[in-house]
Parts: structure tokens; C-alpha cells; sequence
């Protein structure tokens, strides 16, 4: 599997047989990952396929049950993310991890601020990050506060500060995910300088677009097994999902039909809502839903897109507007309200507001059915068992162990999790916040199959997601928004992908002005 | 036997069942016990009778921990408690009359209800830090046992009261007895309905919990209200066992002995996940370590030191950090080139 062409670059680190094993889940199976100096490395896989844990393995955030990690040729074994940082293995999250009340300077030089007769030199602090902001080709004033700039920019500044502590290996984990494509070409510029200064990067990104234009090298885990290593240029990019999902990508494909699909508006919708909002939030909006309905709700983030729905589900309190639910008036002042007139919500907020991490799988899932039935019915063990085995063959989570604990999921299976939570209270109304951000591939398609079969069955559901083209796939009409405000409602089947972002873009600009 | 050690009960129980052993190896009589009279006699059985209180207070506290809170006003509520008892039955003509008695600690033990459900307001209405909320009542509380009691020590001579905390019933204290059957009552409330777990998911992540449906307002208010009572019924058997309701030291610094045994028994102060067992053994701990204080003739000057000693000893062993350091220094001891240790869990 692994190729021979181009081993002549010295391996900074070397992985063999690296095994990680959580309660319930063997995370990693006897992993091997090498990383060459001057090359930027890509790690693919699906959710859960073992990529978050290898790279915590090797920043010493995770102990490994077996195996050995190998830096510049001596074996090492990393206690903490400062032994791997000693190793001089620096790592740049999704999350910036800087401290946003201090000056750029002050975060790039943190902890090696040079000093006058031990007492900090601070002009020669900022002096320092400045030069080292330069090198990277950032013109970012050292003095100016961290919180002032943009995510993309911040996490520059934190590549700089990897560079002052002489990092000979960057980890860079998802960090395109909120940038531009402006920020994406600067943050580019500058791994591929690291890269020509003999700098080993490590690359991950749910990406393949970004990942083709950077990576010189991939390698592709599934199932917390290695698939192999490969040249970025000898794989083409359908082998390389058909290799991270184990299986051709034609699912995809028979789904475009669901939004073509003709539904019946005659009879009572499942919700209306009219002139729903909230001062500061929300301007007042319509939407209605009618049974084995998909609505796309569509517009940038912030657009009002998640701030309408929680409105719907009661999870905030409306101030104006009122809800009908199938034919009759509805009071919904809270998520209870909501599920007892079998509306049910996932929150685009996975960690914070979906998954209850430390119970488990299958506690997770029945959560939904037994707050709906109160503290005093429990529900049977029986019961309970055969509903979470249900849903999770129904679903594929992954691993395929109730006991297991939910924040050991990965986030794909996360929230396969949440949907059977919320499909086993039966809801006549599904609302689902961006169900398949920052999940893979497969995960991605058994979501979306499984929205398109519940709805062709009946279930009315109401769609969110910045990617357009998933809208535009599941959803018969779709709502558009945009500055916290309803701007219009199309019909899915008459528009293409151009069309939509037309609309978004500019659909009431001059009837505003 | 890896499985026994992984138990979370493994730790506080090794803990206790070793402080008893050194009692026995110092002094042989510590675990002798006889019959006399009907009665259990010997230290261990007054360490049971001695931990009924603290182990009502702890009960509760676990439920409020559970749920991420935290009541220091338990003391207080024991006092306010104790007050109201003895004040019924110090003003009735009849203090030896069942009745009265019955009276006195049913009215005691609404009061401490009102007041657990005033603390819960507080807390899951008003939305107001746990800590300052029930800060109020531990400050408050004594000061209304005061006066309740007229600022004096109230004094009662009721055999029917007094037997509450000195009786015993099939050999065994009666105090302990009621501790015991109303650990198994909370016990069986929490796992047999689906109280347990959901208070556990809305201490893990009450947003979370909220937005699953589940009615977090109702479990936190719930919480504090059991301890409330139970600090109550904790105050009868205190004020019981001396006769005498003394505002000023009913329940003093309970809260905090409360509070260290629920997290001797491996609970996390964090809410969530949480074990009755594990906090019926941290009391045992606890009342345990008292008798030892003074079995082993430690001067009183000394014995804090002594007992903070012990419980940083206890609460080391217990932690997972060095749980890890100790793997890791016995196998780079074992195998120097360390391939597989396939048992060890990730953190």
C-alpha cells in the first residue's frame, strides 16, 4: 500500500502500531502514520474513522494502549501536550487556543518574552513577534489586542507562536473551517513557506477541495484502521472517498429526487406560524409546514436561520406571533410545549446543547421518550433496550455498543445519536440545525437518506444546513433569510444552486432601500 | 480482580475497610461487639449510631450535587429544626405523650421542607448561584433558631423523643435504622423511576437536558427540597440524642463534613454522575475516622491536623492522576521497551 516514490525525506515522526482503546471502543487498531520533514500530510476519514484520536495521540492528550511513537528517530513517550510540544510538536486547533485579552505580541512570544535583568523587555517582546509575524508574511500590528482580529488572522498569529516555540512539526486541525476564501489563500501562503523551511505539517480537513490543493501526501483511515498512504497526486479523488467510506458514493446520487418530490398542500399544515419574533433577534416571520413536508431554511450564518426555529420550539420566548399546530392554536413557551405537541428539535449546537456526554448511548437516546413521560414512568429495560437497538442498526451508529459513552462518539455518530433520540419520541415535526456539519462523508449521506425515507413516510421536516446543495437536494420549498429577517420562500424544484445563492444574495435589496 | 479495582467504590471502600483494620491491630476492642440487654454493644455499632445525621445531610447533598448545585445551608436547617422539635414539646404539658412528640417532629420536619423548597426557588426559579443562594439560609437559619428558642439552649425530658436517637430495635440503634431506611427509600426513588438518570443528565448538561424535554426546573427544585427535609429529620436525631436544641452548634460545619463524603465516596463535585453507596461509605469514612480521633487518644489540639491528614492521604489515593503515574512508573519497571498494556484506559 504504501508508496516508494518520494521516502527519500527524512521522517520526522514515525507511528507504528499505535492502539487507543476507550471504554467500549477501540479508537485506534494498530495504526502506523509517518511524517516527513517539508511536506504537508493530509489525514483523511470519515467521523469516528480515528483521526482526532491519532492526533491527540501524538500531542500527548491521549494516552496509547499500545505501539510507539518515534521523533527524529528516538522512541518517545508523551505524558502531556508539553512533553509533545518539548518534541517539538506544536498544534493549531479549530478552536483558537490564545488568550484573546492579550495583545498578538503578547500571545505570540507567551512564555518566551525576552528579558532585561530579569524583567521582561516589552518593547522587545513585540520587537520579537513582529519579526516572527513577518516571516510568516503577516502585517499585523504586535500592540493590537488578539480579540480585535478575525479567527483567520488569530489563527495565523497562533502558527507564529508554534514558529517561536521551533516547532518542527505543525499540526493543523480543521483550521479552514470558519475562513473565507480569501483567508484560506493566506493561511496556504504561509504552510507552504513552512513547508519549503523543512517544517512537517499535518493537514486535516473535511475539505477535499482544499485538501488536493495543499497536501503532497495522504493517508486514509477508516474504523480506526489505517487504509493506507499515498501520494496526493496518484489518487484521484473518487478512490480516495471510496476509500474513506469503504463503499462507492452513488447513495448520494438516487437522493436528488426528494426534492422533487410533489407534496400535498391541500389539507392542515402540521405548524403555521405567523409574524413569529423577538426584538433583537428575530423581525416577525411566516413559515407553515405541511405533512411528509421538507422545508429548507437557507442564508449565511447568522441570517436568523436557527434564531427562528428555537422560536418555534419555544427554546426562546417569542415576543410577537403565534404558532398554530395542526389546525389549532398552540402556546409554546417552552422546549416541553413543544415535544407535547410533538415537535422536536436537534440544536446545531451538538456538544452543548444535544449530547449529554458522560451518560451513555443509550441513555442518550431515551432521554427524549422519558422526559416526555415524566420521572415516574420509567421506561422497561426491555423496552428501552430494543428501542436504542432499533435505532441504532436503523441509523449505523457506530461503535455499535449502547453502553458506550456518548462523548466518545464521534461527531457524525453524535448525531445519528440525537436523531434516534428524537425519532423515538414519534414527532409529527422534525427540526434539524445544520444535522450534518462537521461530519463525514457517510455520515452526511445516512442522514440525509434517512430525512428523505421519514419524510416520504410522513414525517414533516424542517431543514437547516449551509451547504446549499443538501437544501437543495432534500427540501421541496425552502425559506430564505437573511439579516435576521424572512426574505422569501422559493420552490426547491425550480431553482439550481446559482439561483439560490442569487436569491440570498439580492432577492428585496431594492425594495429595502 | 482489575475489574474490582476499577469499581469506584474500590478506593473509598479499600480506604475504610483499612482505617478499621488499624483500629483493630492498635486496639483489639474496637471491633468487639457484645450483646447486652438486647443491644448491640461496641465502637463500631456507635460509629453507625453516630453517622445517622451526617448521613441524612449527605444524602441530600448528593442529590443537590448531582444536579451541579451545592447547599450549604444544611446545618442551619438541622438547627432550625432541632429548635422547632424541642420548643413543641417543651411547651406542651405532656412531653412524655407520643402524640406530642409526633406532633413536634412532624411540624419540624415541614419546616425544614419549607425551607429546602426556599433554597430550591432560589436556585431553579430565581436562577441564582447555588452557593450565595443557600449561603442566605446558612446565615439566616441559625439566627431564626435563635429565635425561635429565645436565644437559650431549650431543654426536654422526653423518654419518647429521646428515643429517636438512643433506642434500638432488633439489636441494632435506632437512629442508624431510620438513616438506613431512608437511604434505601432515596435509594430505590432514584434507580427504580428515571429520577436518577435524569438528574444525572441535567447535572452533566442542562442545556442539553432542557431542550430534550426534560423539566430541570422541577429536578433542581426537587433536589433541594429533599435536603432540606433530610437535613431536618438529621436535626431531630441530633437534638434528640442530647435532649437539647442549641442553635449555635446544631449542625455546625456539617455542610462541609456533608460535602467531603460525598466526594470521599468518588462522587464528583462537577453534578452528574453519582452514587448513594459511594457517599454511605464516605460517612462511614468520616464517622469512622472521628472514633479513631478519639480511640486513639489524639489531643484535641491535635486531632484537626490529624484528621485533615488523613482525609488528604484518602483523597490522593483516590485520584486518577496518580492512579496513571503509578501504571506508568510500575510498567517502564516491568517492560523497559513497554509494547503493549492493552488494560490501561485512556484519560
Amino acid at each position: 500500500m504504501t508508496d516508494n516514490a518520494d521516502n527519500a525525506a527524512q521522517a520526522i515522526v514515525e507511528m507504528r502500531g499505535i492502539t487507543i482503546q476507550f471504554p467500549g471502543v477501540l479508537a485506534l487498531d494498530g495504526v502506523d502514520f509517518t511524517l516527513r520533514a517539508g511536506e504537508v500530510h493530509s489525514l483523511m476519514g470519515e467521523n469516528g474513522a480515528g483521526k482526532s484520536t491519532l492526533i491527540k495521540a501524538l500531542t500527548g492528550v491521549y494516552a496509547i494502549n499500545a505501539g510507539t511513537i518515534a521523533v527524529n528517530g528516538a522512541t518517545r513517550e508523551f505524558h502531556s501536550t508539553a512533553d509533545a510540544q518539548a518534541a517539538g510538536i506544536s498544534t493549531v486547533y479549530q478552536e483558537v487556543n490564545l488568550c484573546t485579552n492579550l495583545t498578538v505580541g503578547e500571545n505570540v512570544m507567551l512564555g518566551h518574552e525576552p528579558r532585561t535583568a530579569g524583567r521582561i523587555n516589552w518593547g522587545a517582546v513585540h520587537r520579537e513577534a513582529a519579526r516572527h509575524l513577518s516571516e510568516l508574511g503577516l502585517s499585523v500590528d504586535p500592540h493590537s489586542m488578539l480579540a480585535s482580529h478575525s479567527i483567520a488572522i488569530q489563527q495565523l498569529v497562533a502558527i507564529s507562536r508554534a514558529m517561536v516555540l521551533d516547532a518542527r512539526v505543525l499540526i493543523l486541525d480543521e483550521p479552514t473551517s470558519s475562513l473565507d476564501r480569501g483567508e484560506v489563500e493566506q493561511l496556504f501562503g504561509v504552510i507552504r513557506a513552512l513547508r519549503d523551511k523543512g517544517v512537517a505539517i499535518l493537514f486535516v480537513s473535511h475539505f477535499l477541495d482544499q485538501v488536493y490543493e495543499i497536501a503532497d501526501r495522504i493517508t486514509v483511515l477508516r474504523n480506526g484502521r489505517l487504509v493506507g498512504e499515498y501520494l496526493a497526486a496518484d489518487l484521484p479523488r473518487d478512490q480516495l472517498v471510496t476509500k474513506m467510506i469503504g463503499r462507492a458514493l452513488d447513495d448520494l446520487a438516487s437522493l436528488s429526487q426528494t426534492a422533487d418530490r410533489a407534496v400535498d398542500r391541500s389539507g392542515i399544515p402540521v405548524l403555521t406560524a405567523s409574524g413569529l419574533g423577538r426584538k433583537g433577534t428575530l423581525e416577525p416571520a411566516d413559515i407553515d409546514i405541511y405533512p411528509g413536508e421538507v422545508v429548507g431554511l437557507a442564508g449565511l450564518l447568522g441570517s436568523g436561520r436557527t434564531e427562528l426555529v428555537r422560536l418555534l420550539y419555544g427554546a426562546d420566548r417569542p415576543d410577537t406571533g403565534h404558532v398554530e399546530i395542526q389546525g389549532s392554536a398552540a402556546k409554546i413557551a417552552s422546549p416541553r410545549h413543544a415535544i407535547d405537541r410533538r415537535v422536536a428539535f436537534s440544536s446545531e449546537d451538538r456538544r452543548g446543547e444535544g449530547i449529554v456526554g458522560d451518560l451513555t448511548v443509550a441513555e442518550n437516546i431515551v432521554l427524549g421518550i422519558q422526559a416526555r413521560k415524566g420521572w415516574l414512568h420509567k421506561l422497561r429495560r426491555a423496552e428501552q433496550d430494543a428501542i436504542v437497538a432499533d435505532y441504532m442498526s436503523a441509523l449505523d451508529v457506530r461503535p455499535a455498543n449502547p453502553a458506550a459513552l456518548a462523548r466518545n462518539l464521534s461527531g457524525g455518530n453524535q448525531q445519528k445519536v440525537l436523531l434516534a433520540r428524537w425519532l423515538a419520541t414519534a414527532p409529527e415535526l422534525l427540526i434539524l440545525d445544520e444535522p450534518t456539519r462537521g461530519i463525514d462523508v457517510g455520515a452526511k449521506a445516512d442522514i440525509q437518506r434517512k430525512v428523505a425515507e421519514l419524510s416520504q413516510q410522513g414525517l414533516s421536516v424542517i431543514f437547516i444546513s449551509s451547504e446549499l446543495e443538501e437544501v437543495l437536494r432534500l427540501a421541496q420549498r425552502i425559506v430564505v433569510m437573511r439579516d435576521r429577517k424572512r426574505i422569501g420562500e422559493v420552490d426547491a424544484g425550480a431553482m439550481d444552486l446559482d439561483a439560490l445563492v442569487e436569491y440570498i444574495a439580492n432577492e428585496g435589496k431594492e425594495s429595502a432601500a | 480482580m482489575k475489574t474490582l479495582v476499577r469499581h469506584r467504590l474500590f478506593w473509598p471502600t479499600a480506604a475504610l475497610v483499612g482505617l478499621i483494620a488499624i483500629n483493630a491491630i492498635a486496639r483489639p476492642a474496637f471491633i468487639k461487639i457484645t450483646i447486652r440487654d438486647g443491644e448491640l454493644y461496641g465502637a463500631l455499632i456507635d460509629i453507625l449510631r453516630n453517622s445517622a445525621p451526617l448521613m441524612l445531610v449527605a444524602l441530600g447533598m448528593t442529590l443537590v450535587i448531582a444536579t451541579r448545585g451545592i447547599d450549604l445551608s444544611v446545618g442551619a436547617i438541622m438547627a432550625v429544626s432541632g429548635a422547632v422539635a424541642l420548643q413543641i414539646i417543651a411547651g406542651s404539658d405532656e412531653p412524655n405523650n407520643i402524640g406530642v412528640v409526633a406532633v413536634a417532629v412532624g411540624v419540624a420536619m415541614l419546616v425544614s421542607l419549607v425551607l429546602g423548597a426556599w433554597n430550591g426557588l432560589l436556585v431553579s426559579v430565581m436562577g441564582i448561584q447555588p452557593i450565595i443562594a443557600t449561603l442566605v439560609l446558612m446565615f439566616a437559619g441559625r439566627g431564626v433558631a435563635l429565635l425561635i428558642t429565645g436565644g437559650k439552649i431549650t431543654t426536654v425530658n422526653s423518654s419518647p423523643y429521646k428515643v429517636i436517637a438512643t433506642g434500638f430495635f432488633l439489636l441494632l440503634p435506632v437512629a442508624f435504622l431510620i438513616a438506613m431506611a431512608i437511604v434505601a427509600i432515596v435509594a430505590f426513588v432514584e434507580r427504580r423511576s428515571a429520577l436518577g438518570v435524569l438528574t444525572e443528565a441535567v447535572g452533566i448538561n442542562p442545556e442539553a437536558s432542557r431542550l430534550a424535554g426534560v423539566r430541570s426546573r422541577g429536578i433542581i427544585w426537587g433536589a433541594y427540597i429533599v435536603s432540606g427535609l433530610l437535613s431536618g429529620i438529621a436535626g431531630i436525631i441530633y437534638t434528640s440524642n442530647i435532649s437539647a436544641a442549641d442553635a449555635n452548634a446544631a449542625g455546625l460545619f456539617i455542610e462541609l463534613y456533608a460535602i467531603l463524603a460525598v466526594v470521599l465516596g468518588g462522587n464528583s463535585l462537577m453534578g452528574g454522575k453519582f452514587s448513594i453507596a459511594g457517599t454511605v461509605v464516605g460517612v462511614l469514612f468520616i464517622q469512622t475516622l472521628d472514633s479513631t480521633i478519639l480511640f486513639l487518644g489524639v489531643s484535641p489540639a491535635q486531632s484537626p491536623v490529624f484528621f485533615a491528614l488523613v482525609v488528604v492521604v484518602v483523597v490522593l489515593i483516590q485520584s486518577p492522576r496518580l492512579h496513571r503515574l503509578a501504571r506508568r512508573v510500575s510498567q517502564s519497571r516491568r517492560a523497559p521497551q513497554a509494547a503493549s498494556t492493552p488494560e490501561e484506559v485512556a484519560a
